[in-house]
């Protein structure tokens, strides 16, 4: 990889909010799209004389991530302050782990687009509020709005391993299912809930030492963090080709123009002042508290995928679609943990409720279907109680809360496979038909057909076509 | 009518309303009248609330209901406890009309008592100072004597009490902010354990060091007030869930057998030979009442104003970045940037004590100095309280000054910041080491008192009640009433 005569390093530091229901530091519920500053108390404005209390929750998502990353979680976390001036930081500290990370020495193998899987080593990860966001108004005036302010984050810093533009798009998508698969977040780019710090360097093939590195901030699309890494690989090789120093400096990607430009050269590193928070107590976490948390952790994707494919007989293309998102995953085990036939609830999954979510624009837990009616559904397709002719309207109700059995009933949607049943509408057809037994044994097998047809009437379309088809047959060879 | 808080304690009080031979209306307008007839003397108050506070008074006579001991009693807050609808400055002009949205757990749990809030005390602005004169309000003066400061920071809560403007206070004391002034005005003061009581709306300068805590002119009225408003609360992950015990179950008088520590540092180089023959002279009467009284060392004791002086303003750096104008309180005006809103804002806002601790605690969290400076206080602070259960593993409290010197002369030692943070080389260990610190009254060099300290293990306030109490009652001290009691 590399531009020319260079090799490319990239280091990632992703941030992810995460769904607890309320804030890392105070009961203010955690919540996207609000009227500004709804969802705040005075310790997200930072009254005077408020004080801080740590969201277990918080703590115990960072460890699901900590663990799912697999990454050593600290037995022993302190919160730090770090301060700094800014209209969207109330305290003008951001309460953080600087010391004592949840999380160290983790890794992600991330499967890149020729198939080779490539480690990316997590250096650690840190439990850490969010701040508010500031916006300038058409008046003059800038407007900070809080409800953002003290939702909990994960920061995941990646080392330095990745060495190109398409490596840190895999890593950026397959650490995003990986979180998605802790339930910690459904980590929507659109929403802010997930974003990228950006840092990339240059050297010369063979160099020990790494280039100087530049940074950018904040993007929140992997896209986006393609394109800018792409522009600065090419930018920074130009640079040193033509005789130039790179600049420790901080550029803003531009989507417009795909290019970078110049934010601030950076003097020497900022100082934080990074010192113990004397708000909160230290928190102490045993191994059994991270069993605990083990216990609760969802099965990653990849271990789902496998066992699709190992024990449920799945195509891995479909076990990969079905696993695109924790709610499909979940949804699928427990449609099938409640005894549809596997592949035949991959199909409705991967087939017409993807199609549905598509049309209606809709998420699957947005919709009012269960795991229990698509299995009922499917076991009604498996008994042959209905077609799978009449299944796709039992499908068009299951989608709207409708339980399947109760609708095909209600709505004459069954079949009739009872032989006696079946038997009494056939001994009545071929009483009155005995032209079509002559024919049939002249040899003539359209008649089988007037015949199934006159029995389907008969039954008003609920004779299940095999069962009857099977003791037609007996029967003709009888008379 | 008038009311003379120097011959009636917390339980007289409370007698005289069960018995209707006064109404809380009644007391709380006297409290006002006394207020207004001797506050410019001196000048405890930044705000008085009459009007909430005679509405609140009416309330509790309507009802006469005295299930507490502070039902109707009149109290005074110091001003960096966060008051609903009150203004609350922390004395400083950042906050200069800053109305709070919400009350401290103090100030509920008086509520629910029953006390009556009637005025916010005066204080060293954001508490940073020992004499009360860094206030950007007013001079608060001793009640001894009114050419003399009243000690700091609580100052103003304490000449309120000291004066008899009011029955009791609350102060808060971060290096010995509520002991200091006790000693100057001859009053009881509490520093708490740390974690006894809920910091939750008090403005804070350093959090592991800030505790709040009454002032009384008895022990036994201390003990009530600490029975009130200690306990675990939710809202302050520093508070401790440990029971609240009876803090007067120990005031028998008693201190046979006691074993009393008396460290030597306490009476070292910078003790007023005076002050230090007047609180040997009270250490004696202790043994004369058969405590167990013997010489300690506590080696580390002249390291604990430098640690001090750098945890207490790290700390209270970080802790007062939020008074940013952005938000709430002053803002300074014409600014055309984001720099300088707060440049501004900040240099007009804060006075220089508090410029000088920002200064010096930013110095010392900055990343070339954290080590030698933060890193290595912290070291500090460990071999203090080492230093203190070495001695508490075989004695009961221990006692010696509680500041150097009696009150000095305003004006005196505003502009020598070192001679003013040397002067709290006594009190500053406890605050380090967390544990509760008493100061009661052990008698008068020129006419001004003089503090004995009585320093407790961790939540053991009954103890260093106890051995307070004795004395007190031995002494008959608390008796001494000030020129000002004659204005009643």
């Amino acid at each position: 990889m590399g531009t020319g005569n260079f090799e490319t390093t990239i280091g990632l530091e992703v941030h992810v909010e995460m769904q607890t229901n309320s804030k890392l530091l105070s009961p203010s519920p955690v919540h996207y799209g609000d009227e500004p500053n709804e969802n705040t108390n005075v310790i997200d404005f930072g009254y005077p004389g408020v004080l801080p209390v740590a969201n277990k929750g918080a703590l115990e998502y960072g460890m699901r991530v900590a663990l799912a990353l697999n990454a050593t979680v600290s037995p022993f976390i302190r919160w730090d302050r770090k301060n700094y001036f800014y209209p969207d930081n109330p305290k003008s500290y951001q309460t953080t782990q600087s010391q004592t990370p949840i999380g160290t020495n983790g890794h992600l193998d991330v499967t890149l687009t020729d198939g080779t899987i490539k480690r990316v080593r997590i250096k650690e990860m840190h439990v850490e509020e969010d701040a508010g966001k500031n916006t300038h108004g058409d008046d003059g005036y800038s407007y900070v709005d809080l409800n953002r302010q003290g939702t909990p984050l994960i920061e995941i810093v990646s080392e330095p391993d990745i060495a190109s533009p398409d490596e840190a798009y895999a890593y950026l998508e397959q650490l995003r299912q990986a979180i998605l698969f802790t339930g910690v977040s459904e980590a929507k780019m659109q929403e802010g809930q997930m974003r990228a710090d950006v840092n990339i360097s240059i050297r010369p093939y063979g160099s020990n030492e790494y280039g100087t590195k530049v940074e950018m901030k904040n993007i929140n699309s992997f896209t986006y963090v393609r394109n800018a890494l792409i522009f600065e690989e090419q930018r920074q090789a130009e640079v040193l080709r033509s005789g130039g120093v790179i600049q420790q400096e901080t550029r803003r990607y531009n989507e417009p123009t795909k290019s970078t430009m110049l934010m601030r050269v950076k003097e020497g590193a900022d100082d934080y002042r990074y010192f113990p928070e004397p708000d909160l107590a230290p928190v102490v976490i045993d191994q059994q508290w991270i069993s605990e948390v083990a216990a609760e952790l969802p099965k990653s994707a990849s271990q789902r995928q496998k066992d699709y494919v190992d024990t449920l007989g799945i195509a891995p293309y479909d076990a990969e679609v079905l696993t695109q998102t924790l709610a499909m995953a979940d949804f699928y085990d427990a449609t099938v943990a409640d005894g549809a036939d596997a592949k035949r609830a991959a199909n409705y999954l991967i087939g017409d409720v993807n199609a549905y979510m598509n049309k209606h624009q809709v998420e699957l837990q947005e919709t009012k279907l269960t795991p229990e009616h698509l299995s009922g559904m499917i076991k009604l397709i498996e008994s042959g109680t209905i077609s799978t002719k009449q299944a796709k309207q039992v499908f068009e109700a299951i989608m709207t809360g409708e339980e399947p059995e109760a609708f095909a009933k209600k709505n004459g949607l069954v079949q009739i496979s009872d032989p006696t049943v079946l038997l009494g509408w056939i001994t009545e057809v071929l009483d009155n038909n005995p032209q079509s037994i002559e024919d049939f044994k002249g040899g003539k097998d359209r008649a089988t057909g007037y015949l199934i047809g006159q029995l389907m009437k008969m039954s008003k379309g609920q004779a299940n076509p095999g069962v009857m088809n099977k003791l037609l047959l007996e029967e003709l060879a009888k008379r | 009518m008038t009311i003379n808080f120097f011959d009636n304690d917390l339980n007289s009080l409370h007698d005289k309303l069960v018995n209707k031979e006064i109404t809380v209306t009644e007391l709380t307008q006297a409290t006002l009248d006394n207020i207004e007839k001797t506050d410019d003397q001196l000048n405890a108050f930044i705000t008085t609330n009459a009007q909430e506070a005679m509405k609140k008074a009416s309330e509790i006579d309507e009802k006469g209901e005295f299930t507490h001991v502070l039902s109707g009693l009149p109290v005074a807050l110091k001003d960096n406890l966060s008051t609903k609808g009150i203004p609350t400055t922390g004395a400083s002009h950042i906050l200069e009309g800053f109305k709070p949205v919400y009350d401290a757990t103090v100030v509920d749990k008086l509520q629910n008592a029953g006390a009556i809030s009637v005025g916010k005390a005066n204080m060293d602005e954001f508490a940073m100072g020992g004499s009360t004169e860094t206030s950007y309000y007013k001079q608060t003066t001793n009640a001894w004597d009114h050419t003399k400061v009243p000690g700091g920071s609580s100052g103003g809560s304490a000449a309120a009490v000291a004066g008899g403007l009011v029955p009791f206070a609350l102060g808060s004391d971060t290096g010995g902010s509520i002991r200091q002034p006790a000693a100057f005005n001859g009053i009881v003061g509490l520093k708490p354990t740390y974690g006894r009581v809920s910091r939750w709306g008090l403005f804070a300068m350093a959090s592991s060091l800030d505790q709040i805590g009454p002032f009384t002119r008895t022990v036994k009225d201390n003990a009530l007030v600490l029975n009130t408003i200690a306990g675990f609360d939710a809202k302050d992950s520093t508070s401790s869930n440990r029971d609240v015990p009876d803090f007067t179950s120990k005031l028998s008088g008693d201190v046979k057998g006691l074993k009393i520590a008396v460290p030597k540092e306490y009476f070292g180089e910078g003790i007023d030979p005076k002050v230090a023959a007047t609180v040997k002279a009270a250490i004696a009467q202790l043994e004369a009442l058969g405590a167990i009284v013997d010489e300690v060392t506590l080696p580390h004791t002249k390291y604990g104003v430098a640690a001090y002086y750098i945890i207490m303003s790290s700390e209270a750096s970080s802790n007062l970045q939020r008074y940013d104008g952005v938000r709430y309180g002053f803002r300074a005006d014409n600014v055309k940037t984001l720099e300088d809103l707060y440049v501004k804002t900040r240099s007009e806002g804060f006075g220089d004590e508090v410029k000088r601790r920002i200064m010096l605690g930013t110095f010392s969290l900055s990343a070339g100095a954290y080590d030698a400076f933060f890193k290595k206080a912290a070291k500090i602070r460990t071999l203090l309280i080492e230093d203190f259960n070495k001695v508490f593993e075989d004695y009961d409290v221990i006692v010696g000054p509680t500041a150097p010197t009696v009150a000095y002369g305003l004006g005196e030692e505003i502009d020598d910041p070192t001679a003013m943070y040397l002067a709290d080389v006594l009190t500053i260990p406890v605050n380090l080491a967390g544990l509760p610190g008493l100061s009661v009254n052990a008698g008068f060099v020129d006419g001004l008192p003089v503090g004995l300290q009585i320093i407790g293990k961790p939540f053991d306030e009954q103890t260093v009640y106890q051995t307070g109490f004795a004395y007190e009652q031995a002494s008959r001290l608390f008796e001494k009433k000030p020129d000002i009691a004659k204005a009643y």
